[in-house]
């Protein structure tokens, strides 16, 4: 498997969607480019399963180097691991999915299409990256859709939100920056993953730069008190970019802080990993209070992957393999979770122009389909057995108890404590807007057209995916994390 | 073929063009409408002349000395003339004087080569001055217009000042060491008090010239009121000469006192970022807020240079080569604005997008790229700057020029977001640019996103410099 194939095709696409004449050529070629990368990615799943299986245990796979700067020691070197083929496999199914309800966008289709395919293509980028340059590279190239996306087709007080968004996530590029800047000059002038993996890190560069590095990805991935960006943003943002930024974008966050803080300062992260695990229990708690508080579908679902997203983080920074594993599959979860919550309220939005909960009732009458979409994901959010989020948040407690002590287990307490807060909102939320008797003004509303069951459809089988056989997932991620903690035993 | 032309190829092509463009002056009346066509061939042909039998070599007892990477200075600053001919015909066409427009471009042109190459301060003073006078009669050029005057007083008084005191620093060091040969100098260069001193009023010349904080208090009335082409001439060519002479004098003949300037040039290049990017985030003008943030642009320069390294030199070059591309095609599409509109305020691009798409697409390029976003070529520019300094391992520096990158993006997206979010009822109406500006900026355009994904030009710069 070419692993250039998963940034050419993105690339191919966008090109063709400039070049497209109408609004529907732009849709279907948008959607044949994202459907051709879904199957390239499950042929990447299967094609990395069957190498497994045939006896490779190089750390990465499908390797593939070319020379970019010399002078600096970068080169243009790519791979995967069972952990980037989890995260590519969640980007193509979100990809397909934002495709697909964007339908509807009318105004600037083309300039629309060819910003998501630029932020899809910024994520696969960034996930098969084995040289640090290559990633910020990539991780900076996804910044711009975002801010574009949000401010011409958002609403609300868009342009604030963008604003925002834009200079916070740079603010967390800049820490990347430096950090990463130490990590090449401490780690011998070279920005190869691998590389640097395998040469000693002074002690004191790697306590520096890992504050630096795990802030920065931290920022992405919303880590408490970097998050405020989170709520505007996705709120602001139009279904897809929503869909886009909580499913795709914060992921970035989370597996740059696991492959390149984590991975390549072992002994910073064992430094801070106290200080992760309260900022992410903080987080979660925070997230989970602040969403009860919520009216808005948007905003409530945006609190609630800040409450999510700190299960990834508290995963990391518990440093064992099976919360680490656990963050990986949080990550993956969640990303499809939360855009399938967000392609719901889209949907639910553009039929009756609110997203306040207290102004909806009774859709479950007038939109069977789209309501029992919303049941869904919202019971996944919760943790039901059966749905993927059960099987994440299950595997980081699990991952957590093994630490003894009391620090740890009052923080794992603490985290688990806001999922019967998670509970409330959601039941509250989903009962008043599905249930009860049928709003006069909602009554003639439509259910899901195609495009949209769809997409719906296509998230839920990734869901279920996880949620029923969630051996093959862990299979994929668990060699990964293996590594991960062998690299952090290893110094002591 | 005899050293004297090859060596001052650069400079006799100059000369030479110069010469056509008075006798053409003073031989007829020509339609600028022909005569622009003409100037820009030539200057193509000067341009693609630039890159043949490029020798290393010294003329004139050592006060004229040139290398393959001089002569790669020299065509950067070519292409950026070239493309200045290119993008703002419009105002070429209705401009009264073309012809000596372009013979006092050309003049300082040549004072720049002569600067890049000079070998002594004799030398290096004459370019300086050279390089510097016909700038101020360039600003002058809108003759109906007070301010177009008011800045060229400005210009001429300030660069008065700054010579007067470069003047004063030459002679102490002559005065001390009897040497004005810069290969002869850096033997006896040292740190001792009088010759630091004069290191000192040789850097504010420079600093001047490069308006670094704070003795840029000049450039923002300077470029308000100039015509645009001045304006773009002296925020993107006359910066890069004097970045690029600012390399030789320091890397060749103060090296001694390194320790010195390094920690001196950090500094500055930190005060120098965040000033211009305070500045840059109130401004309304299109002239000012690119004055400022060329200001800012000019602190992460200064970064690279106080690096000391070869790295750092080739991502100098490098940068401003990026520079050209960026800061010309932004003032391309602002002078464009400009010349059919007379709008020269950021308000009055809300709404750009909806009317002139293409214009709105390389603005937005232009900026991006001077934001150091990638995929533009501004990304690989900036990195390598801020990569070169960390290998000194300031990281304190490092910290704030990152932070700055944020403050530059805020101002940056000020623009943006005028020209793609904000709504207006009434846009600036579809404009017919001609073919000569497009093709300006198609090459601005390509140029920004292909420099940075495409190694080998920055491969090429390194291996010139090394």
């Amino acid at each position: 498997m070419n692993l250039l194939l998963l940034i050419l095709i993105p690339l191919a696409t966008a090109i063709a969607v400039l070049t497209a004449r109408t609004k529907q050529q732009v849709r279907w070629v948008s959607f044949i480019g994202a459907s051709i990368q879904l199957f390239a990615t499950t042929g990447l799943l299967s094609a990395y399963r069957s190498a497994r299986a045939a006896g490779q245990n190089a750390q990465m796979l499908f390797e593939q180097q070319y020379n970019w700067f010399p002078n600096w020691n970068i080169s243009f070197h790519i791979g995967v691991d069972g952990i980037a083929v989890a995260m590519i496999l969640l980007t193509a199914f979100v990809v397909v999915a934002g495709v697909l309800v964007s339908w509807n966008v009318e105004k600037m289709t083309k300039e629309f299409y060819f910003l998501l395919l630029l932020l899809s293509l910024g994520a696969y980028g960034f996930f098969i990256s084995l040289d640090l340059f290559v990633l910020f590279f990539f991780l900076e190239v996804a910044v711009i859709p975002k801010y574009l996306i949000i401010g011409i087709w958002g609403s609300g007080k868009k342009e604030y939100s963008a604003n925002k968004l834009a200079l916070l996530l740079m603010f967390g590029s800049a820490l990347i920056l430096v950090g990463m800047l130490g990590v090449y000059f401490g780690g011998g002038k070279s920005f190869d993953i691998l590389q640097l993996s395998a040469t000693k890190i002074p002690f004191e560069a790697q306590k520096i730069c890992f504050i630096l590095l795990f802030a920065g990805f931290g920022v992405f991935t919303a880590l408490f008190p970097f998050h405020t960006w989170v709520p505007d943003g996705h709120s602001s943002a139009p279904t897809a970019g929503s869909m886009f930024l909580a499913g795709i974008s914060m992921k970035l966050g989370g597996y740059g802080a696991l492959r390149v803080a984590t991975f390549l300062l072992p002994e910073g992260a064992k430094e801070y990993a106290n200080i992760i695990i309260v900022l992410s229990a903080i987080g979660i708690l925070y997230g989970s209070f602040a969403t009860l508080m919520q009216k808005d579908l948007k905003y409530m679902n945006a609190y609630s992957s800040v409450s999510h997203c700190g299960f990834v983080l508290l995963g990391i920074g518990m440093l064992t393999k099976t919360a680490i594993a656990g963050a990986v599959m949080q990550m993956v979860s969640h990303g499809l979770m939360t855009a399938l919550f967000f392609a719901a309220i889209g949907m639910i939005y553009e039929r009756t122009h609110t997203r306040q909960v207290n102004e909806m009732g009774g859709l479950l009458k007038t939109m069977p389909f789209i309501s029992t979409v919303l049941f869904i994901t919202g019971l996944c959010s919760l943790g039901l057995p059966g749905l993927s989020g059960f099987v994440a948040e299950m595997t980081v407690f699990v991952g957590a108890w093994e630490h003894a002590d009391t620090f740890h287990r009052v923080a794992t307490i603490a985290a688990c404590m806001s999922i019967v807060v998670t509970a409330v909102y959601i039941l509250r939320a989903i009962g008043s807007v599905a249930m009860g008797p049928v709003k006069e003004s909602f009554a003639g509303l439509t259910d899901a057209k195609w495009n949209e069951k769809l997409a719906a459809v296509i998230l839920l089988i990734g869901i279920l995916a996880v949620g029923l056989a969630p051996f093959w997932l862990q299979d994929l991620i668990n060699p990964g994390a293996e590594i991960i903690i062998q690299k952090l035993s290893a110094g002591k | 073929m005899d050293a004297f032309f090859t060596l001052l190829k650069h400079e006799l092509l100059v000369t030479a063009l110069i010469f056509i463009l008075l006798l053409l002056k003073i031989s007829r009346t020509i339609k600028n409408e022909t005569l622009l066509p003409l100037i820009q061939l030539l200057l193509l042909i000067n341009c693609a002349a630039g890159f043949f039998w490029n020798e290393q070599g010294s003329l004139f007892d050592s006060m004229f000395y040139t290398n393959p990477l001089i002569a790669l200075q020299k065509n950067i600053l070519n292409i950026g003339v070239y493309l200045i001919s290119l993008l703002f015909t419009d105002w070429f066409k209705k401009t009264a004087h073309l012809a000596e427009f372009f013979i006092l471009l050309l003049s300082a042109l040549l004072g720049m080569f002569f600067l890049i190459s000079s070998g002594n301060f004799l030398m290096f003073y004459l370019a300086l001055e050279l390089a510097t006078i016909p700038v101020a009669a360039m600003a002058n050029f809108d003759l109906e217009k007070k301010v177009s005057s008011e800045s060229a007083m400005k210009m001429i008084l300030s660069s008065a000042f700054s010579s007067g005191i470069l003047l004063f620093g030459i002679s102490i060091i002559y005065g001390v060491t009897g040497i004005i040969n810069f290969a002869e100098l850096a033997a006896v260069v040292n740190n001792s008090t009088i010759q630091l001193l004069a290191f000192v009023f040789l850097i504010t010349a420079f600093a001047f010239k490069l308006s670094i904080v704070p003795f840029h208090l000049w450039t923002a009335d300077v470029y308000e009121g100039s015509p645009m082409p001045t304006t773009a001439f002296l925020s993107v060519i006359s910066k890069g000469a004097v970045a690029f002479a600012f390399i030789t004098a320091l890397y060749k003949v103060f090296q001694p006192v390194a320790g010195v300037w390094y920690n001196m040039l950090m500094v500055l290049a930190v005060i120098t970022m965040l000033v211009g990017n305070f500045f840059a985030l109130r401004q309304q003008n299109i002239k000012r807020f690119l004055a400022f943030s060329s200001i800012a642009q000019v602190g992460f320069i200064l970064l690279g240079i106080g690096s000391n390294t070869a790295n750092g030199a080739g991502a100098v070059v490098y940068f401003i080569l990026i520079y050209i591309f960026s800061n010309l095609a932004a003032f391309g599409v602002a002078a464009i604005i400009s010349a059919a509109t007379g709008k020269e305020n950021i308000d009055d691009y809300k709404g750009l997008y909806k009317t002139n798409p293409l214009l709105s697409w390389i603005l937005a390029l232009a900026l991006f790229s001077l934001a150091g976003i990638p995929p533009t070529a501004g990304f690989f520019g900036k990195l390598f700057l801020i990569s070169s300094a960390a290998a000194k391992g300031s990281y304190a520096f490092i910290i704030i020029a990152a932070l700055n990158m944020i403050i530059s993006l805020y101002y940056y997206l000020k623009v943006i977001r005028a020209v793609f979010m904000d709504k207006n009822e009434k846009p600036i109406e579809k404009l017919q640019v001609n073919v000569y500006a497009k093709l300006g900026l198609f090459i601005c355009g390509a140029g920004i996103v292909l420099l940075g994904l495409l190694s080998w030009v920055y491969e090429y710069i390194q291996a010139v410099v090394q």
